[in-house]
Parts: C-alpha cells; structure tokens; sequence
C-alpha cells in the first residue's frame, strides 16, 4: 500500500504541476487573475512530492522488497541509516528527491513572495510548474521508484559498499537542495523577462534563494570532497572528474550571480547580465544532472550507463534552456541599462568578479565536454586532467582571490581609491611572504606559493571592511561577507599549503617496522582481523608519534559480502597543523604489506575555510531575511 | 542589450546539446586496450620451476603454435578459483604454460596436486622478473601468444567462465 500511496501522490502532484502551468500561461478562461490559485496549488504539489519521498524512505526503512528499487539497492542486515540514505544512493530515488526538492522550493516561493510584481510572479509560477511537469513525466514514465517486484525477492543485493558511509546521508541531500534552489532563481528570471521588470525588487526577491543554494552547494561540494578524500583512499582532495566539475560549475555560476545580484539590488545595474547568470546557474544543474545520470562521461560517479534516460534528460534540458535563452535572445534587447558607473567603483569590481568567475567557469565546461568534442569531430579519444585545469584556472583564481582584497573597500557608482591606503599592510605582508617563499626552500610549486602569499594577503584584508564600523551596528550581511572573504583566504592557504609542503611514502612494511614521515614516526604495530555489521576486514594498527603522546590509527581493507567489494578505509589523524593520512594496501606475499601515508600539512585549513564560506553565506542570508521580514512588518 | 550577443547563449547551447546527442548516439567505448598487443613477448631464460617439469623460455613461446601463457602463484586465491577453467581450456586443445611467480617448488608441487596441472612447461620466477617484463601487475593474469612469440591478447585478473569462449577465439584467431 505504501508504494501505492506513494505513486499516486506523484501523478496527482504532476496533474497539479499541468494545472500550475495552465493557471500561468493558459488562454484565458483558465487563466487565472490575481496569485491565489497558483500559489494554493503550488503548495498543495510541494506537499504531494514530499509525501511521496516520505513514503520511499518508509520503504527503504522497513526493507520493503516486494519493491523493485528495495530490493536491487537495501538489504535487510544494513545498519538503518544506510537503508535511510539508499533510497537516495540510486537513480531512482535521487531523481524523487531531485523532483520533491522542485516542489518543496515551488512550495517556499508560492508561501513567502509577496511583494514580487503580480506578473513577474504567476510566470516564475509557471515556468515553476513547466520545470515539474518535465521531471515529473521523467519520474513517472522512465524512472517510476515505485514499481513492485513480484514474487518479491528473499532478499536485497545490498548498497555499492562505497557508498555506505554518512557521507551519503548528506552529501546528495545537500547538493540536490543547492542544485535545485537554483531553479527558483531560473524560474524568476523567466518571469522577469516575461514581464520585463527586472529590477531591484526582483533581484531581492531572488537573493535568498541563491544565496540559500549557493551555501548548499558549498557545504555539498565540501562534503563531497571529503568524502571523495577520505573514502577512495588516494589522498586528495579534488580530481577534477567530470562529476566533481558538473557539481562545480553550478557553484561557480551561482558565486557570480551572487554578486551581480547586489549590483542590481543596490544599483539597478547589470540587468541583463544578472538575469542570464540567474538562467546558467539552474542550466548548469540540469547539465550536471544529465552527466551524472546519463553516465556518459567515465567518472567515479557513473553508476549505471544508461542512453535512454540520458536522452529524456537531454530532451528536457534543451527544452528548458532552449526556451530560456530564446526568451532571452528576444526580451533583453528591451530592457533598459541601468544606472552607468566609473571604472573604479563597487560595481566595477563586482563586474571583474563576475568575468573572471564566468572564465573559470567556461575552462571548467570546456575542459569537461573538450575530449567529447574532439572524439565527435576528429575521432581521437583524449582525457583532460588536473594539469590543464591547476595551470588555466590556477592563475585566474589568484587573480579573483587579489580583486576579492580590494573591491569591498570601493564605494558603489564613484571612488577616489581612498580606503585603498588600508592595503598597505596587508599587501607587504604578501609581497614579503613571496619573497621568503621564493628565495627560502627549493623547488615547489610557483602557483602554490604565490596562492600562500596571496592567503596570507587576502585574510588580513578581508577584515578592512569592518574598519570604522561600529561592531554593533554592522549589518549582518556585511559580516557574512567578512566571514565568507576570511574563509576564501583560509582554504586558498589550505589548498596551496598542502600542495607545496605534502609528503608521500608508499612501503612494503613488517609488523614491528618504523616509517618516518614529515614530522611523524610511525611504527606499524599490528594487522588483525575485524568485523563489522554486513562486512569483514583487514585492520592494521599504526602507531604514530611526533615526539609527544602516540596516537593510534586502524586503516582497513574491507571486504563487504553483499554486494562482494572490497574498499580501503583509511585512517586520518587530524591536528591542528594538518592531517596525517594512512592506508593499508595488500599482503606483498612475504609477510609485508604495503602501507602507504601521506602527511599533509596545512589541509585542515581548507575544511576549515569551506566551512566559513558557508557560514559567511549563512549570515549574509539571516541577515538579509530578517531584514526583509522587519520591513514587511513595519508597514 | 543589443546585437548578436544576445543570441549567442542559444547559439552555445545548440552546439552543445548537439555534441551531447552526438555522445548519447555513439556510447564511447570503455574497454584499454593493452598496449602490449601486438609486441613481441620479452626476452628471458627461466629455470625449471620444478624438478622433473621442463622449463620455459622466450624461445619456447615462438616455436610455431598458439599459447596461452598464464602468470600465476600457488598463494593467490584467485588463481585456485581459474584453475579448472585452465583445465577446461587445456582438454579443449589449447596449449598453456606457466609462470610461476616467487614461488617455491613445495608450494607449487602441493598447489598443481591439488588443484591440476594443465601447463606443459612452468617457468620459476623467483623475483617477479619475468612477470614485470610482460608488463604484469598481479597474479593472475593470461596472455595469448601467438606462434611467432607476438603478445595477442592480455587479460588482467582471474578467468571467468563467461571469458572461456573469448580466449578460445583469441587462441584460434592467433593460428
């Protein structure tokens, strides 16, 4: 019955999307006047998709396995967290929480916009509804979760092995929910060019949102990245897989419209610019779906190949950004410029943030799709790797990463450059961190000791905002940024300190052996059988002392039975300065194993800075919220 | 905004989906191909691996007739679970010789008694010399090499039967 319950919510949350969509753009005895009956179906479609995903995960949680996607994906031995996140480790299910994230954001929109303009709003509403009805067909026509198994199966083939661990919980969730926020910035865009209001208030109605997705998406790349860090056991932290790239570029995008967002609420500038970004930035979610899900791309993340889904996928993404950007190509050329500003400006340093951001972007896309094109018109397979993207992007960063120093000194529309005095400090301090870096150790990376020296830079000034200001008085947002600005320049140094100062053994080691490693001397005690709930392992003791106490770390080898895999599980002791990360490999057949471990100083600041980022974003969103809330209600 | 450029997004977007159709339309194909095929198999001289079983070297693989040359170690579980799969082959008519890799004639005594012996000559590769030469990473692994001594087909990790019927014409092909 729960299945049932659960299908039959989606085709009536479909039919409500259709109706949605009528109420928007229909001919007019459907058509409805005023926002009542969009924003009441809206919210009845947001808790419809929502009931359904309840009714997966109840499902997934009693191991229901007259169910299809139960039984190919749980087992009834798996520890209950990873029966509640296998009913999103799967196609099917991710595409159920992909499509009630939709609905739920849908739902939000139709509840809290009030004071959009009428039209602006019921055609967001509709192309809302236009953007569910597509993945609602796809959900039910080619992707139903819901389809029975009969004679039900004895019992589950179990979760992909890599998968069970916390970082499934939250990495999808958090991803989809940035992904798909995206949408509501997409689907006020269109409604904007319908209308051709885009203006201030459109860009304060959407602001929420994409700083909403925008903190999603970066606590989802993080996770993801740590998990990707500590799971596969090859000791980094970024590949530049085209899945990791397909969670980027959305990010990237909506970085960019985030500032170009406060441009156009301040400033009423950048229109057509910021409702084009506001289009990429649910544009490039949608392609980085059909990349995971198609699997057409080789990547860790292909789980099954799959060309028919990819090609409905493919339909509905060229539908949707084809009509988008046709829209665009013929409403833009109407909207009128907005207020003009001085080359050195606020705005002006916002407009060189959005560039450089739209060039990263553009080498990641290209890198990404590159050997496609040239298979496509050459027929010679190539890949693209780290070199071409460290080496292309690298440089535009530090550039982005300097600009991010100066421009929230500027003033908006004018500046005489007069806070720029403040960079003396912080700028020696970089110049001499160069220069140290550059004469002192030979060797290393150039880009990661000017990326340093540009950290070190970056974190003094990103506090210079603040001079003169009354603490107390500060606008929350203003310190989001801070926090955000400090957190770029902690992971910078993060990401370049790693790089320039890692060491690396991979040995053949005995019981009873000693490596020694950067500041760390490891002995490797002991390798001893374990046993968990639905797997076995290999579990080697390493002791490791850097002079003081000994701390003690059990790098595995996994062997899980259902499915039968086996993965490493490596052992990571963190410390203030940085993480020491082991792995156990196999037996070389003469009583030795190879260990392999990596110290890598510095690392803990990139996690670190990820997470600032996100909380800077936090800020800004509390305290433009609470904001907008205190307006509405003096009125 | 003005001009072409606004119609640029559109125009991008078309390229693109039209190299995404392309794509979905010829799936790429994933197998590597080893880039040993079609070198010939390196040279080495190999003591006998056990008294009494003739010994195998480079000069052996090049003597006119298609071979199956299967790297292999009695300590390596995987190797015990294609041992029938060998066997299977070898009553098939395939020639198989081996490589036996840092082993020790009582293991491999013990191992072959208990699971067959299908290879007509074993070579004793004490320090994975040989093995490394073919370019081999682990135990086990099958090349199928030609009566010219020419590498014609490696596959990595232990036989499977749905491999039987593959290798059987990579052995016939190689005639």
């Amino acid at each position: 019955m729960i299945a049932e319950a659960g299908l039959a919510a989606l085709w009536l949350a479909a039919a409500l999307a259709l109706l949605q969509l009528f109420l928007a753009f229909g001919p007019a005895p459907v058509r409805a006047e005023g926002t009542a009956p969009v924003r009441a179906v809206a919210i009845a479609q947001g808790t419809l998709t929502l009931f359904a995903m309840a009714m997966l995960v109840a499902l997934f949680l009693r191991t229901d396995l007259s169910v299809l996607l139960v039984a190919q994906n749980s087992h009834s031995a798996k520890p209950w967290l990873y029966k509640l996140a296998g009913a999103w480790g799967n196609h099917e299910g991710s595409m159920l929480l992909w499509v009630t994230v939709l609905g739920l954001s849908g739902a939000i929109l139709a509840i809290f916009s009030r004071r959009l303009d009428t039209r602006t709003f019921r055609s967001a509403m509709g192309a809302q509804g236009a953007l569910a009805l597509g993945f609602f067909a796809f959900l039910l026509l080619a992707s139903n979760p819901f389809a029975r198994l009969n004679p039900p199966a004895a019992e589950g083939r179990g979760l992909n092995p890599l998968l069970q661990d916390p970082g499934l919980v939250f990495h999808p969730p958090t991803l989809y929910l940035g992904y798909v926020g995206l949408s509501v910035a997409f689907s006020l865009a269109v409604g904007a060019l319908i209308s051709g209001r885009v203006d201030s208030a459109l860009a304060k109605a959407m602001r929420p949102w994409v700083l909403g997705a925008w903190v999603l998406l970066t606590i989802g790349i993080a996770a993801g990245s740590y998990w990707a860090y500590y799971e596969l056991g090859w000791g980094g932290w970024w590949f530049w897989d085209p899945v990791e790239n397909a969670s980027l570029m959305p990010w990237l995008a909506a970085t960019a419209l985030l500032h170009s967002i406060n441009v156009l609420a301040a400033r009423d500038s950048l229109r057509a610019w910021t409702v084009m970004l506001a289009m990429v930035g649910f544009s490039m979610s949608m392609v980085g779906t059909f990349l995971v899900r198609s699997g057409i791309l080789t990547s860790v993340h292909a789980f099954a190949v799959d060309p028919q889904r990819g090609t409905f996928i493919l339909v509905l993404l060229s539908f949707y950004i084809g009509a988008a950007f046709a829209l665009f190509a013929i409403r833009s050329g109407k909207l009128a410029e907005g207020p003009r500003f001085e080359l050195v400006s606020r705005e002006a340093a916002l407009v060189g943030n959005n560039l450089l951001l739209t060039v990263i972007l553009g080498i990641v896309f290209v890198g990404t799709l590159y050997p496609l094109f040239v298979e496509a018109v050459t027929g010679d397979k190539l890949s693209v790797g780290p070199p071409y993207f460290n080496t292309v992007a690298g440089p535009i960063a530090l550039v982005l990463a300097l600009l991010v120093a100066i421009g929230p000194l500027l003033s908006w529309r004018r500046d005489s450059g007069g806070k720029l005095k403040r960079l003396v400090i912080p700028a020696l301090v970089g110049l001499t961190l160069v220069v140290v870096l550059l004469l002192a150790p030979p060797g290393g990376h150039l880009l990661s000791k000017l990326g340093l020296a540009i950290a070190a830079m970056l974190a003094i000034a990103s506090f210079l905002p603040l001079a003169g200001r009354k603490f107390r008085r500060t606008p929350l947002s203003v310190w989001g940024m801070v926090v955000a600005h400090f957190g770029v320049a902690v992971a910078l140094a993060g990401m370049a300190g790693s790089t320039l100062l890692s060491k690396e053994v991979l040995t053949a080691a005995r019981p009873g052996d000693r490596v020694a490693i950067g500041p760390w001397l490891v002995e490797f005690h002991s390798i001893m059988p374990a046993a968990g709930p639905n797997w076995t392992a290999l579990e080697a003791e390493l002791r490791a002392s850097r002079g003081g106490g000994v701390e003690i770390l059990k790098p595995q080898v996994r062997f899980y039975t259902d499915p039968p895999t086996e993965t490493s599980e490596a052992a990571i002791e963190t410390v203030m300065s940085g993480q020491l990360y082991t792995v156990v490999g196999r037996a070389t057949g003469d009583g030795r194993w190879q260990l392999r471990l990596w110290w890598k100083p510095l690392i803990t600041l990139l996690w670190l800075g990820a997470a600032l980022i996100a909380l800077g974003g936090l800020l800004a969103l509390v305290g433009r919220a609470s904001r907008g809330w205190r307006k509405e209600h003096q009125r | 905004m003005s001009g072409w450029t606004r119609f640029l997004p559109i125009a991008l977007l078309a390229l693109i989906v039209g190299a995404l159709v392309w794509r979905l339309a010829n799936p790429p194909d994933t197998t590597v191909q080893s880039a040993l095929i079609g070198k010939p198999v390196p040279e080495f001289e190999a003591p006998p691996a056990l008294p009494g079983k003739p010994p195998l070297s480079s000069a052996e693989l090049a003597d006119g007739k298609p071979k199956l040359v299967n790297i292999f170690a009695s300590w390596c579980l995987p190797c015990i679970a294609e041992a029938p799969l060998l066997a299977e082959l070898s009553r098939q008519g395939v020639p198989i010789v081996g490589i036996a890799v840092r082993d020790r004639p009582e293991d491999l005594a013990r191992f072959l008694q208990e699971h067959g012996d299908p290879f007509e000559r074993i070579a004793a590769d004490p320090q994975s010399k040989i093995q490394l030469a073919f370019g081999s990473a682990g135990v086990p692994e099958t090349f199928v090499v030609d009566g010219r001594g020419i590498i014609r087909m490696q596959h990595v990790g232990a036989i499977e039967p749905d491999d039987l019927p593959r290798l059987a014409r990579a052995v016939e092909a190689a005639r």
